[in-house]
């Protein structure tokens, strides 16, 4: 948060401290006036009392809507300057990938929390501190005792109150989270897995299990709405309790009428603002454990080291040399990978410009580790990777991107237009470059079809998986890096379009130098070289005719394939 | 206050019970409100003995205990409401089928149906106690005001109605530019969270960085407007603030001359002063309360969208209650709802147009499309364009063709999924309309596309058809289908929960263990698979090709198919292409082939030839189970030794 924030932050508390406090002096100056009236005084001692009356009633509102103003424009800055702080230290990839779908968008309501941690948690409170102070004031200046009284019920009011309504919501949500979530996997199940439901006419049994999960959640809930009722109960009646005790001492101990009422009615309306922030208590365990959680983002180590002083991007034509390279994955990845096994151990390979080389072998060996550690996406546990001689790590990774990339893993398409989402990889190309790309990935039917201004994205509804490929590929052509990564161009492709695209990608690719991943053979005679990985282990290389002439995972494969197909 | 909502309120029994409590308690509290400023202001202005002070007490905890009450029923309320919502919900995403819920925005019906019901609660026990406490409470106040004093009493009743009148006058001409900021704000979120998933493709394009201007420069443009707007929406806040309290000014500064003139007594006037503001706190209160279940409206709005559409008839559900058709009467009790285990399909087979007479139920039907179109709403092409096919019992249809040319919607239609705009469906001579579409399905194996995993064990993924199956056949089913091995190295083997939408299996795992689905099902005769083999590398590909080989012995199959092996498996091959048959060749390469369909034309319907080995053991288990499938597996074997 910066330091005009800050100042706003200030000045947004002062205009709500000041709207509850006109409220106070309202009821004060008007419980003076009516209770000196009726001692039946000169008129010009009730003057000032008048005058205030209507000054605090005035400028009640105004106040009132200063602090609204002024609150959601800090709320609205606080939420933007969390999510552009999430959003830069995503930037660099971070250990515990945070991959799931759910997972992210979760994060992104996270971001929220600081919207709510200051207009519902923090504001009201510096307002209501402020009301509660200026009420004992006046208590301690007409009656000291009654100040100590009133000072203990705000306080069990005000702070008590909101603590224990946040220690049961924490304690609550931690039982109520899993039975949320499990109704969510229900109602997906449902959602999603509607056609398998439908099919083996399992629908009603889902059906079943989704609403016996609510009514789970429904039990949790109606057992934390008691925590809040027993809040409500318990500010009323410490609100209550206050003023009647209030008004006990002060007659007792005769300070006079004036004074016994103004007593009695500042702490009445000090507790207004008071009140609410029980509730506020509750939705303050939400906002810290939803802060928490992003800070655990942010401060989650990040999967590659940049380089102090990075060294300058070598020159193209570009040389990699990939040298014994051994890649591990975190610890606490995803079942089955526990085992610490690396995932790429002892890889060594060399792209001279101009050459291709495939990557084969059956998934789970490595490919994709090899491709994430040339785009450093990863940091090799031992071994490297030269660059001209430069060893990678000495660069910076967003310029080691710019030299290596093409497409990746789990492609995205964005919610904007076809012609955007294929610009990201060219924000300056031309018209012409765009076809071309578009051509080249023989997706232009498509576009024609679909318009370049049509509105893509959300859950790839309008996209279909082979598209979606294509278009990914489009973009890396646009994008034409010095040495392009392809990992499983032809994945989802049907078997015709797979063996066009690859033949076209052979041929796009020809004097570019190109790392391929893929499962398919068909066409691979055409690359330089063809590495087989297994357990992360290189297991055979060499020319595709040699391959399928040693026995081996590369015939074995090829076999298969021959057989499945005509 | 929602219409929609309210109706369903009235409908739940236990709710409208609830939400009595929660009404009767708050308004209540409200009115006792007026008895302690009675006693506080007879105890201040000295008329009452302190003593009062204890009646002042007994209030406050009556009103305490009202309010815990009002809280714990509200909960109620809101979780009977969101329930009933969430059930009716789900029921019609059921009911509008899997073909229409593709069309969907399919994340956003999962949020609205789990999370975005909470948004609710804050109009159902914030919003509608308020109401009813401003109902009553303001005109409670007035009444005692009038008693007590008149000239206090008129200045309020004249000033109350501003609020309701300010209020609505603001919140009309705010009410357009509100919803556009709430719409705004949505899309913001929507933006942000879409640059953070699409993250890996900005970085491998070097986008990274540059979006983070992007979102700043977003998030600035919005708030920028949204403060705009909120200027004037804020308004209303002032004006009501601006009544409630000058309202109390008018009505203390009379007051206080009229006490100096000895024309009031101050028991009266004290009163005045605390009652005062009891009338304007409730409105206030309801207007304050009514922002804060915006979302609640939001999220009501759109569940109600979602109940009230109206079908349209190509993506309708097919009747779930058979019409009574005297063509079609069912010769085998036909598995309903209630018993999902018996899945032998036993369904109806008729003696149809074209069938062989003998043809026995249960077994392989004659499948047939007469000029069927298929046109999905809002598409201008239909998917399917005047197709007219039969499919022989047994016979084994590859659909080919480039994607969009309609096979997938073929295979929906032989699922009920999508009913056709014109022609009809014939299963051995039956319209498919009239079958009983839960007894039909049985009768069917299906793997789609991209199927779903569910969060429960993986045995119970597979059993998913056949919840009656032992843990044996759930065995052979998966090795079947090439991933019982795979399943065996899992930390707890079979009862190994499948995480969030199948997240720690590969795509190929997945594939395969919705084909071990349709493996434990081993009786079902029609086998309907969208593209078994894609996305799985060429290992595994032989060896669910061999599977799926196996699976398809003696049954009807339709395949959708991508790769030649799969094509090879089949004796047909059907090329559609913009959603006609452009081409349908019987291959006459395979013999076995061709003497599978002899035999199904020599027999009359039920061509089983000899089976695998795992189909026969199943199937023999099956019929030492249940007598009542012995016949058929009688007269199976016997074909086979023939």
């Amino acid at each position: 948060m910066n330091r005009r924030m800050g100042w706003r932050l200030v000045l947004a508390a002062l205009a709500g401290g000041a709207a509850d406090l006109a409220g106070l002096g309202l009821i004060a100056a008007a419980a003076w006036l009516i209770t000196r009236a009726a001692e039946q005084p000169p008129l010009a001692a009730l003057s000032v009392a008048i005058v205030a009356t209507r000054a605090f009633a005035t400028s009640r509102g105004v106040f009132r809507y200063a602090e609204r103003l002024t609150g959601h424009d800090v709320a609205l800055r606080a939420q933007a300057d969390s999510r552009e702080r999430l959003y830069a230290s995503l930037i660099t990839p971070r250990q515990p990938r945070h991959g799931g779908a759910d997972l992210l968008s979760r994060m992104v309501d996270d971001t929220e929390a600081v919207q709510d941690l200051l207009v519902r948690c923090l504001l009201p409170a510096a307002a209501a501190a402020m009301a509660g102070l200026a009420a004992v004031v006046v208590g301690l200046t007409l009656l000291p005792v009654t100040a100590l009284v009133l000072a203990a019920g705000l306080v069990v009011a005000g702070v008590l109150l909101p603590a224990s309504t946040a220690t049961a919501a924490r304690r609550w949500s931690a039982r109520i989270a899993p039975a949320r979530a499990e109704l969510a996997g229900r109602v997906a199940d449902l959602v999603h897995g509607s056609a398998d439901l439908a099919a083996y006419g399992a629908g009603d049994r889902a059906l079943a299990d989704a609403m016996a999960a609510d009514e789970r959640l429904a039990g949790l809930e109606r057992r934390q709405a008691r925590v809040h009722a027993t809040a409500l109960a318990g500010g009323t009646l410490v609100q209550g309790l206050t003023v009647a005790a209030i008004v006990l001492i002060a007659q007792s101990a005769g300070v006079g009428t004036v004074a016994t009422a103004v007593l009695a009615l500042t702490a009445l309306v000090s507790f207004e603002p008071v009140l609410p922030l029980a509730a506020a208590g509750e939705r303050l365990a939400g906002v810290l454990a939803a802060l928490r959680r992003l800070r655990e983002v942010r401060s989650a180590p990040p999967m590659i080291t940049e380089p102090a002083a990075p060294a300058p991007p070598p020159a193209s034509p570009l040389t990699v040399d990939i040298n014994d390279l051994v890649v591990r994955h975190a610890p606490r990845t995803p079942a089955g990978q526990e085992d610490g096994r690396a995932a790429v151990d002892g890889v060594s390979l060399t792209l001279t410009p101009g050459k291709r080389v495939a990557l084969v072998g059956p998934s789970g060996a490595g490919k994709s580790t090899v491709l994430a550690a040339l785009m450093r996406l990863v940091d090799p546990e031992s071994g490297n990777i030269r660059i001209n001689g430069v060893d990678s790590r000495d660069m910076a990774s967003d310029d080691v991107r710019a030299l290596m990339t093409g497409l990746t893993q789990d492609p995205y398409i964005f919610q904007t237009s076809l012609r955007d989402n294929l610009r990201l990889a060219g924000p300056e190309a031309g018209e012409e470059e765009l076809l071309r790309a578009v051509r080249d990935a023989r997706l232009e039917h498509w576009v024609e079809r679909t318009g370049w201004d049509a509105e893509l994205g959300e859950d790839g509804g309008t996209v279909s998986g082979g598209q979606l490929q294509r278009l990914a590929l489009a973009r890396a052509l646009l994008y034409d890096p010095p040495v392009l990564l392809l990992d499983e161009p032809a994945e989802a492709l049907d078997e015709e379009t797979a063996d066009a695209l690859m033949e076209d990608l052979l041929d796009v690719t020809h004097d570019r130098t190109t790392l391929l991943v893929t499962h398919r053979l068909k066409g691979l005679e055409r690359v330089d070289e063809i590495v087989v990985l297994e357990e992360g282990r290189v297991v055979q290389r060499g020319h595709h005719d040699e391959l399928v002439g040693q026995a081996g995972y590369y015939r074995d494969l090829w076999e298969s394939e021959v057989l499945t197909r005509r | 206050m929602h219409k929609d909502l309210l109706r369903l309120m009235r409908a739940e029994q236990s709710v409208r019970r609830h939400l009595a409590v929660t009404f009767v308690a708050a308004v209540a509290a409200g009115l006792l409100v007026l008895v302690q400023a009675e006693l506080l202001a007879g105890v201040l202005s000295g008329r009452f003995a302190a003593v009062a002070l204890a009646g002042v007490a007994a209030v406050v905890g009556l009103r305490a205990l009202l309010a815990w009450t009002q809280g714990v029923y509200a909960g109620r309320t809101a979780t009977g409401v969101k329930s009933a919502l969430r059930h009716r919900l789900l029921a019609r995403l059921r009911e509008l089928g899997p073909a229409r819920l593709a069309g969907h925005r399919s994340g956003e019906l999962v949020t609205l149906t789990g999370r975005g019901l909470d948004g609710l609660d804050a109009y159902l026990t914030g919003y509608l106690p308020a109401i009813a406490v401003a109902a009553v409470v303001p005109v409670a106040v007035l009444v005692r005001l009038f008693a007590a004093d008149l000239a206090s009493a008129v200045i309020v009743l004249v000033t109350l109605p501003l609020i309701p009148i300010f209020g609505a006058l603001v919140g009309m001409t705010t009410k357009a530019v509100t919803e556009r900021q709430f719409q705004a704000l949505s899309r913001l979120g929507g933006h942000f969270l879409d640059v953070v998933r699409g993250l890996p493709t900005l970085r491998a394009f070097g986008r990274a960085r540059y979006q983070a201007t992007v979102i700043e420069r977003v998030a600035d443009a919005h708030r920028g407007a949204t403060m705009r707007t909120l200027r004037v929406a804020f308004l209303s806040s002032l004006v009501l603030e601006l009544c409630a309290s000058l309202s109390l000014a008018l009505v203390a500064v009379p007051i206080g001359l009229r006490l100096l003139g000895g024309s009031l007594d101050l028991t009266t006037a004290l009163l005045v002063l605390l009652l005062a503001p009891e009338a304007y706190l409730p409105l206030r209160a309801m207007g304050t309360r009514f922002h804060a279940s915006m979302e609640g409206v939001a999220a009501a709005d759109a569940a109600f969208a979602v109940l009230d559409r109206e079908s349209d008839p190509t993506t309708a559900p097919l009747d779930h209650t058979p019409a009574p058709s005297a063509s079609a009467p069912p010769t085998a009790p036909a598995p309903h709802g209630g018993a999902p285990a018996d899945h032998r399909g036993a369904g109806r087979g008729s003696p149809g147009v074209g069938a062989a007479p003998r043809a026995l139920p249960g077994g392989p039907p004659r499948i047939r499309l007469e000029d069927v179109t298929v046109r999905y709403p809002g598409r201008d092409d239909p998917a399917l364009e005047h197709v007219t096919l039969t499919i022989e019992p047994g016979e084994r249809v590859a659909l080919v063709g480039e994607s969009g040319g309609g096979k997938s919607t073929l295979l929906s239609l032989l699922l009920g999924f999508v009913r056709p705009s014109e022609g009809r469906v014939l299963v051995d001579g039956t319209d498919l309309r009239e079958l009983d579409l839960d007894g039909w399905r049985a009768r069917l194996a299906f793997v789609p596309q991209r199927p779903h995993l569910f969060t429960t064990t993986v045995a119970g993924n597979i059993r998913l058809g056949a919840p009656a199956a032992s843990l044996q056949e759930v065995r052979q089913a998966a090795t079947a289908a090439h991933v019982h091995d795979f399943i065996d190295e899992l930390p707890q083997g079979y009862e190994t929960q499948v995480g969030e939408r199948g997240a720690n299996l590969s795509a190929g795992q997945r594939q395969r263990i919705a084909l071990a689905r349709a493996f434990c099902r081993p009786s079902a005769p029609v086998l309907l698979l969208d593209e078994p083999t894609a996305r799985l590398d060429g290992r595994s590909e032989a060896a669910v090709v061999a599977a799926t080989a196996g699976l398809c012995h003696g049954r009807t199959a339709v395949i959708v198919a991508h790769r030649p092996a799969m094509i090879e498996l089949a004796d047909r091959v059907i090329r559609l292409h913009g959603g006609r048959v452009i081409a349908d060749t019987t291959s006459g390469s395979a013999p076995g082939n061709q003497a599978d369909r002899r035999v199904t034309n020599d027999h009359g319907g039920n061509g089983r030839p000899a089976d695998g080995a795992d189909q026969e053991r199943a199937n023999q288990e099956r019929a030492d189970r249940d007598p009542a499938v012995s016949p058929r597996t009688g007269s199976t074997s016997t074909r086979s030794e023939a």
